[in-house]
């Protein structure tokens, strides 16, 4: 068989297994190895709720899904060129993600009777699938790590441990990735304490990648050819990571310490996580004994004059809305990061959706408005966390920044940027003119209140959930309680002054406006690109402010005659819209399944549109 | 002589409790053990913070001319908590009330104990709901007849010292609202303590609950159904000071000085700084008329606090990190140059 070697702009692999199969590990390693080489990048890893799902379900299959190019790469990929299934159940729950020219890599050694029932077969599972045209090539893993490692002394249950790093040599082999990254990864992981399966792990992932060399089995392997990116020094960074260094950016920035009050939460975790480690910035962490003592020391923490910041999904924001009502009457800067995932209630834990934004709008009792900013991409948390904690810094807010499951687990390149170009943060902190403090006396731009913090000699003053007058004196004036009510929205609505205007990706005017918010961005862009392909003229605007919406949405939306809002709920930000700005033709196009858009389908419902 | 005087720490608000709450005193007590406690460590009045939840009680903060923060239904541990972390240099101090922290708050209570933040808690036990116009709390007697238990409470009680001992608290004292130089001399040792000061007052609630300590309280029987504890001395107590306590097996057990060849000496010596938690649980758990309520300060030892412990590891891990900043933080790791 005559061996080609295909320069490819893009490719998408998929590695599927158990939960206890290292796929996540696997997945982001070529990830990150693939981003070091220069390559356009996102990944998205699915993954179920349980830690150890059955052995050999289609329950219990954990995928991570990579894509790269020699591009800008703007999505993981609805489909995939390469599937890795680690057992018959990984095929299963992925066969319908295959490209018509996809190859699938599967390891022999669990298409056994025991493993083909378990993931319900009754007979050749490739014929069951239909995947007859695809490119199968059935390895026998297993045996061969075992045989790889067969003078390691390593027992069993370890040598099978190495898997993952035989299918990762056999992926490096395909798409001609060099290895380096993984050994230094390898190195670095276990020096400590297991350096015994440094030379084990890289001795798998050698034999991987020969094996795949010498079968000929495979009759062609690809590059990816680094993407022409901006210059500059790159990494690769997931949602949740940019999330927590935005908000310790605006910690320095402020010149506040940052204190984060959290409560462990798929799939928000990661970000207290990773601010528990960079002490050496100032952060301090408590992890709570519930979501509410979350956001209570957050406030409290606000109140003794930190950034304050907790950090949720969902079910836990339901927990902290009275509290942040709370920190609405205190006019206290607060920021709530809420990772939405798959609800109600528990919901799909793992899984991603838009479906907090009404909840985020109006899940509180009584006149309670707030600023809600919404991250696009995971390195766009970056920025996205800063602008949050600036604004409630700066307009004496919380802030609620809405990111998804699919924003934080999922990663890409970075040009890093440098602290230099990033506005200071100047809260309004009360100044000295020896008159008394009035707490709730408002600055005339912004109708923030000034911040006076204990400690500071003759501020001394009270807040409280009760409803007060400028002075900061408890009062139940019907008048009084109006004008606050009005002055609180008036507050929220006056952040449209500071935060950047829509842009309009195409035409600014036309017949349709395609319009989406948060971590649908890459989807969206690429569907409308792959329209615009096929000769057709559309529009594209996205919404990283939600509430106050940026001051030119209606002179954008003005000019087009539909406005197809896209979002991964039931229509929550088209409702809001309609009710904002009824004037405007709006069109929408949902999806609740817990699963990021599909470029394929959104496309699909633009062409309907147009 | 301290910089300040009780009017220091009085605000112009009005205070709005109800004429005869048992509330007014515990306040004039705060009032008065302020200056003492900026005498004693030093603290200037812009460094006090006074944090409430929600109930009577809770109302405190206004009345104080300090910094504060009247929160929300049972958070108020929470919110001390975050301001503590944040600003150890502060000094936070808490009134709550029984329904306000061991019910709706009870999970923040016992947490707060547990990490031993550096914060002064009044617990106000007036074992009812007042603000809500007089429901049984999780410290009503059982069997109390309330708007909510019409025919009686149908569970037990707690006991906050029991509570707070069993988080292993490293502080707890119990008093009488109107018990106004005890209640001072608690309050400048709770400051004095590093660590979560827990501090039961029993309150009257003149409206929906006048008289529910009566029994120990009344002037003419008070000696007799209290005990008064000071760390160092003797368990003694009773109108002749001729009743003390003593150790009769696992069990405390009151006896007469002079009755059956007891001596002064035979009689117990409180010791309120003993790791030992089993005693103080066993002097928090007395009741009338098995034995006398006891007051004074039960608990009192050292431990590490929290919010040193926080604030510790951040100048630990600061020292030996490479990370100093925000761009070191960025160009950490993996990272790589398109050129």
């Amino acid at each position: 068989m005559q061996h080609k070697v295909i320069d490819a702009n893009d490719v998408v692999v998929r590695f599927a297994g158990d939960s206890g199969d290292g796929m996540q590990l696997t997945g982001s390693l070529f990830a990150d190895m693939s981003a070091v080489y220069g390559n356009g990048l996102s990944t998205f890893p699915d993954y179920p709720a349980e830690i150890r799902a059955p052995h050999g379900t289609v329950s219990g299959v954990s995928g991570f899904t990579v894509h790269i190019g020699s591009g800008n790469v703007a999505t993981p990929g609805d489909f995939c060129d390469l599937l890795v299934a680690m057992n018959p159940a990984a095929l299963k729950a992925n066969a319908k993600w295959l490209k018509r020219t996809a190859m699938v890599l599967l390891d022999d050694d669990t298409f056994d009777d025991k493993g083909l029932a378990r993931a319900g077969f009754k007979g050749n599972p490739v014929e069951e699938l239909g995947i007859g045209d695809r490119q199968i090539i059935a390895v026998p893993i297993t045996t061969l790590t075992q045989e790889s490692l067969k003078d390691s002394g390593l027992d069993l249950k370890t040598v099978n441990k190495c898997k993952n790093m035989f299918t990762l040599g056999m992926a490096c082999f395909i798409y001609s990735r060099p290895m380096e990254y993984i050994y230094t990864y390898l190195e670095k992981k276990f020096s400590k304490k297991h350096p015994e399966l440094i030379a084990p792990n890289k001795k798998v992932l050698n034999d991987g990648y020969n094996y795949a060399a010498n079968i000929q089995a495979i009759p062609d392997t690809y590059t990816v050819e680094p993407a022409l990116l901006k210059k500059g020094l790159y990494r690769n960074i997931t949602g949740n990571q940019a999330t927590a260094w935005g908000l310790l950016a605006a910690s320095e920035k402020s010149g506040l310490p940052l204190f984060c009050g959290s409560y462990p939460i798929t799939p928000a975790t990661a970000i207290l996580e990773e601010l528990a480690i960079h002490k050496s910035l100032g952060a301090k962490t408590l992890q709570a004994e519930d979501e509410i003592a979350g956001i209570c020391t957050a406030i409290g923490a606000a109140f003794a004059g930190n950034l304050a910041v907790t950090t949720t999904s969902g079910p836990g924001l339901s927990l902290k809305s009275e509290a942040l009502g709370l920190a609405v009457m205190t006019e206290l800067p607060l920021v709530v990061v809420d990772v939405q995932r798959a609800g109600p209630s528990t919901g799909i834990p793992t899984k991603t959706e838009q479906t907090d934004l009404n909840q985020v709008l109006y899940g509180r009792n009584g006149e309670c408005p707030l600023v809600v900013v919404a991250a696009h991409s995971p390195a766009h948390c970056f920025d996205a966390a800063f602008m949050s904690a600036k604004i409630a810094l700066e307009h004496m807010t919380p802030v609620v920044l809405l990111t998804e499951g699919f924003l934080g687990n999922g990663s890409e390149p970075w040009l890093i940027p440098s602290m230099k170009d990033y506005p200071q943060i100047n809260p309004p902190f009360a100044a000295e003119t020896g008159e008394k403090f009035r707490p709730f006396e408002r600055d005339p731009e912004t109708l923030a209140r000034k911040w006076a913090v204990p400690g500071r000699k003759g501020f001394e003053h009270r807040v409280g959930g009760l409803e007060k007058n400028h002075d900061g004196v408890l009062s139940s004036d019907p008048v009084n309680h109006e004008i606050m009510v009005r002055e609180r929205a008036e507050k929220v609505a006056r952040v449209a002054r500071v935060i950047p205007h829509l842009e309009v990706n195409g035409p600014s005017e036309g017949s349709l406006l395609v319009v989406g918010w948060g971590g649908t961005y890459g989807h969206i862009l690429s569907a409308v690109e792959q329209v615009r392909e096929s000769g057709k003229t559309v529009s594209f605007t996205h919404f990283d402010y939600i509430s106050p919406l940026p001051e030119n949405t209606p002179e954008v939306f003005s000019r087009f005659d539909r406005i197809l809002v896209c979002e991964l709920n039931s229509g929550h930000f088209v409702n809001l819209l309609r009710g904002l700005l009824p004037q405007y033709n709006y069109l929408q196009y949902n999806k609740v399944q817990g699963q990021p858009f599909l470029v394929q389908e959104l496309a699909g419902a633009i062409e309907k549109s147009l | 002589m301290s910089q300040y005087t009780f009017k220091d720490f009085k605000s112009d608000q009005e205070v709005r409790w109800c004429p005869g709450c048992g509330d007014h005193a515990v306040l004039a007590a705060m009032q008065k053990a302020m200056p003492a406690v900026s005498e004693e460590l030093g603290y200037e009045k812009e460094r006090y913070v006074v944090v409430s939840g929600i109930g009577c009680s809770s109302r405190l903060p206004y009345y104080m001319d300090t910094y504060g923060f009247h929160s929300i239904h049972g958070r108020a541990t929470a919110i001390s908590t975050g301001i503590k972390v944040a600003n150890p240099s502060l000094t936070v101090w808490q009134a709550c009330g029984d329904g306000d922290a061991l019910a709706i708050g009870g999970n923040h209570f016992i947490h707060a104990i547990r990490r031993n933040v550096d914060i002064n808690i009044i617990l106000f036990n007036n074992q009812i709901y007042g603000l809500t116009k007089g429901q049984y709390s999780p410290t009503s007697k059982f069997g109390a007849i309330t708007k909510t238990s019409p025919y009686g409470t149908v569970e037990h009680p707690f006991n906050p010292g029991s509570l707070v001992l069993g988080a292993k608290g490293t502080f707890f004292a119990r008093s009488i609202d109107i018990e106004l130089k005890l209640n001072e001399e608690i309050m400048v040792a709770a400051a004095r303590h590093d660590g979560t000061s827990v501090m039961e007052m029993l309150t009257n609630c003149v409206i929906f609950n006048d008289g529910t300590h009566k029994v120990i309280t009344d002037r003419a029987v008070k000696e007799d159904r209290t005990i008064v504890l000071r760390h160092g001395q003797k368990m003694i107590f009773g109108k002749n000071r001729d009743k003390g306590l003593v150790l009769d097996g696992m069990r405390l057990k009151v006896v007469t000085i002079g009755e059956n060849g007891v001596t002064e000496d035979d009689i117990l010596t409180h010791d309120a700084h003993t790791d030992n938690i089993g005693i103080h649980m066993m002097l928090a758990d007395m009741k009338y008329p098995e034995y006398p309520v006891a007051l004074g300060i039960i608990r009192d030892v050292k431990d590490v606090t929290y919010d040193d412990g926080v604030r510790d590891q951040v100048a630990e891990v600061s020292a030996r990190s490479r990370i100093h900043c925000v761009d070191d933080l960025l160009r950490s790791g993996s990272v790589w140059e398109v050129k």
